[in-house]
């Protein structure tokens, strides 16, 4: 873990706090950290683990097991594009191509300026508008190249 | 005041939004207010027409709905004219008719998604005005036993796709002791190629709400969670705030609908692990662990969330309950055929020329699907392949689009319904490719708990890249199959159990692909 990484210790303390007693909080408490952080902070794991009496194993086995869990934070902008059958069925991988080379980026990796973050997900549930996608929560249907690059410059511009 | 001209209808869910669904919205207000048109823009589900999303429908005083679609901002002017200053807006080119009689629509049997698309999902009062809340008011008149009696007798099979009978998984928890029992709504649409239950969450919330209170009627439950995947924020937002005004309402809370019994929800959100959707993984992640599939027995209707009997059933399963409480169970085990009764919302994806959701009774062929519903390939091309029942489902090709669609008949074709997703492929398609994604997928998903699914998977993939480099080389074509062999037997869970299913299925009815001889068609 690169030291330079800060996270927001009070933050998760706060959320640790409020969610503690809730049944089944372990998860809970994750699933919050990473929708507020945008990431789960490894070093934040003993700390949880303290305070919900769990062993710092228990709770490093649950955040790595969910692939939601980012370990380090993401880039300012995340892209999701979806790889399952049916936007492999309408051309998801020369998408992917295009978007790859686009951002300069792999999957499951973040440009160097820290831009983008390029994430595979596995449905959508819109499958009907195939191929799928999501910029920063924002969802797309029917992507080609050239709309995946109208949507990206919209983003851009903001 | 200015009277309202007309409602303009442009659905809020996900799919239309991720085609500018928004965008149209925004540009239908701001040419009312220049033309100084009153209109009401209601934001409603999708009806499911995907092809035509956004789909705009218009309302002017008394008359029909009619559609426009696709309809991008750009559109909104000329569909202004129209509407608003011609005789005929039917003429416009996006006009689609009156909804209602848009042949995919009105062939359809729609009984769960009766409400789709024609109310703001949010509308409480939208919901009881089309029918809302009746099979819940039958319930709260009837014992626990009563209300397993009606689900038993409509043979309701659960949806999720195990199709295992409701009525007996309802049955098993209603008869324990333990005076804490759960209701567990499945919200973990992790099947790719089905978006019944985001649609039905996004569109038509309340329908899911009455379907889990009377479920929690039925067995003796007073609290109910839905484990909803993550990747639905839309239908997350949708949920949360149905469920607040069904509590304002109280049609949860301490005692619903003033009957004296207690019911309520929680949504607990997952974090992006397809196994979760098993439901003993499911209950593992809801209590907080890593989503490892459980040992059965006992079955989650003895001891479940937490150690206490649980039902676990999928969205549209418990979505389907309220239409059986109202009518009766033997008036749904009317429709459908063989032992698959009642109706199934299929959701027709991939290479298709009008993708969508089709809810018609068990029976429908793949082709009247694929063909009279979905109007071929969307590329023009020969259709090749068709996946049914999500990334666990055979490949069938074409010369099997006869096959009537009901549990039994796709077991017996060596394959499955699942969730009822269906995806198409045209001659594009490398079958061996697709072989060795159901393995990834397997690896990337696998909890890991058995050998045969963990190393499995790995060892299938790495087996299949073999395959495509080296095609035709039979030493591994025989370990595939053994590796399969090994994987259906010896798996705990369905994961492992069925990726062999995509697998053989492919080398069976496309062994070209493989570099084998081809089959005889």
């Amino acid at each position: 873990m690169d030291s330079s990484e800060t996270w927001d210790k009070d933050a998760v303390a706060a959320i640790v706090a409020a969610l503690k007693p809730a049944p089944g909080a372990l998860m809970r408490i994750l699933r919050r950290v990473q929708d507020e952080l945008g990431w789960v902070p490894p070093p934040a794991l003993p700390m949880i683990a303290h305070e919900l009496n769990l062993s710092r194993a228990e709770v490093h086995g649950v955040a790595t097991f969910y692939h939601d869990f980012r370990h380090a934070p993401p880039g300012r902008n995340v892209i999701r594009l979806c790889r399952a059958e049916s936007c492999q069925a309408l051309g998801a991988e020369a998408l992917a191509d295009h978007v790859r080379a686009r951002l300069g980026v792999g999957f499951g990796e973040t440009s160097a300026d820290r831009a983008f973050t390029l994430e595979p997900v596995y449905c959508l549930g819109n499958c009907a508008c195939s191929p799928a996608g999501v910029i920063n929560g924002n969802p797309l249907g029917r992507l080609t190249p050239a709309r995946f690059d109208d949507a990206l410059e919209r983003l851009l511009r903001r | 005041m200015t009277p309202t001209l007309a409602t303009i209808f442009v659905p809020r869910d996900s799919g239309a939004l991720s085609l500018g669904a928004d965008r149209v919205a925004a540009a239908i207000a701001a040419e009312a207010a220049r033309r100084a048109i009153a209109i009401e823009l209601v934001r409603n589900g999708s009806r499911g027409l995907y092809w035509l999303e956004p789909m705009v429908e218009v309302a002017t005083a008394g008359g029909a709905r009619v559609a426009y679609g696709p309809v991008g901002s750009a559109d909104v002017p000329s569909l202004f004219d129209a509407v608003f200053l011609t005789n005929d807006p039917a003429a416009h080119p996006l006009a689609q008719g009156p909804v209602e009689q848009i042949p995919y629509l009105a062939r359809q049997r729609r009984m769960v998604f009766a409400r789709m698309g024609v109310t703001d999902p949010l509308a409480l009062d939208d919901y009881i005005t089309h029918g809302g809340f009746r099979g819940l008011a039958r319930a709260l008149e009837l014992s626990g036993a009563a209300i397993v009696a009606e689900i038993t007798r409509a043979n309701l099979r659960g949806r999720g796709g195990a199709a295992f009978p409701a009525g007996i998984k309802w049955k098993t928890t209603l008869e324990q002791a333990d005076p804490v029992k759960y209701v567990v709504c499945n919200a973990d649409e992790g099947d790719s190629g089905s978006f019944a239950d985001r649609m039905l969450m996004e569109g038509d919330p309340f329908l899911l709400i009455e379907g889990l209170a009377i479920a929690g009627l039925a067995v003796g439950a007073v609290q109910g969670f839905i484990y909803l995947r993550s990747e639905y924020p839309h239908a997350l937002r949708t949920l949360t705030a149905a469920i607040a005004t069904a509590r304002e309402r109280g049609y949860l809370g301490s005692s619903v609908c003033g009957g004296g019994r207690a019911f309520d929800l929680e949504i607990v959100v997952g974090a992006g692990s397809y196994i979760c959707g098993e439901e003993t993984a499911m209950l593992e992640s809801l209590e907080g662990k890593r989503g490892m599939v459980r040992f059965k027995p006992p079955v989650p209707a003895v001891a479940g969330l937490f150690g206490r009997p649980t039902v676990v059933n999928n969205v549209v399963t418990l979505a389907s309950v309220p239409a059986i409480l109202e009518h009766g169970g033997e008036a749904y085990n009317q429709l459908g055929i063989g032992r698959s009764r009642g109706t199934i919302p299929l959701q027709l994806a991939g290479n298709v020329a009008r993708p969508g959701l089709v809810e018609a009774p068990f029976g429908l062929t793949l082709r009247e699907l694929i063909h009279d519903f979905g109007g071929g390939t969307r590329s023009g091309r020969p259709l090749r392949a068709v996946q049914v029942g999500g990334p666990l489902g055979a490949y069938f090709p074409a010369a099997m689009l006869d096959l009537p669609i009901d549990y039994e008949a796709m077991a017996e074709a060596g394959g499955l319904l699942g969730h009822g997703g269906v995806v198409v492929f045209d001659d594009t398609v490398d079958l061996a490719r697709m072989a060795r994604y159901a393995m990834e997928f397997c690896a990337l998903e696998s909890c890991g708990k058995c050998t045969p699914c963990r190393i499995g998977s790995t060892r299938g993939a790495e087996l299949l890249d073999r395959v495509i480099r080296a095609r035709g080389d039979g030493a591994n074509l025989q370990l595939l199959r053994e590796l399969c062999d090994t994987m259906a037997a010896g798996s705990l869970c369905a994961l492992g159990g069925l990726t062999p299913t995509p697998v053989l299925s492919a080398l069976k009815h496309f062994p070209e692909d493989f570099g084998l001889a081809a089959a005889p068609t």
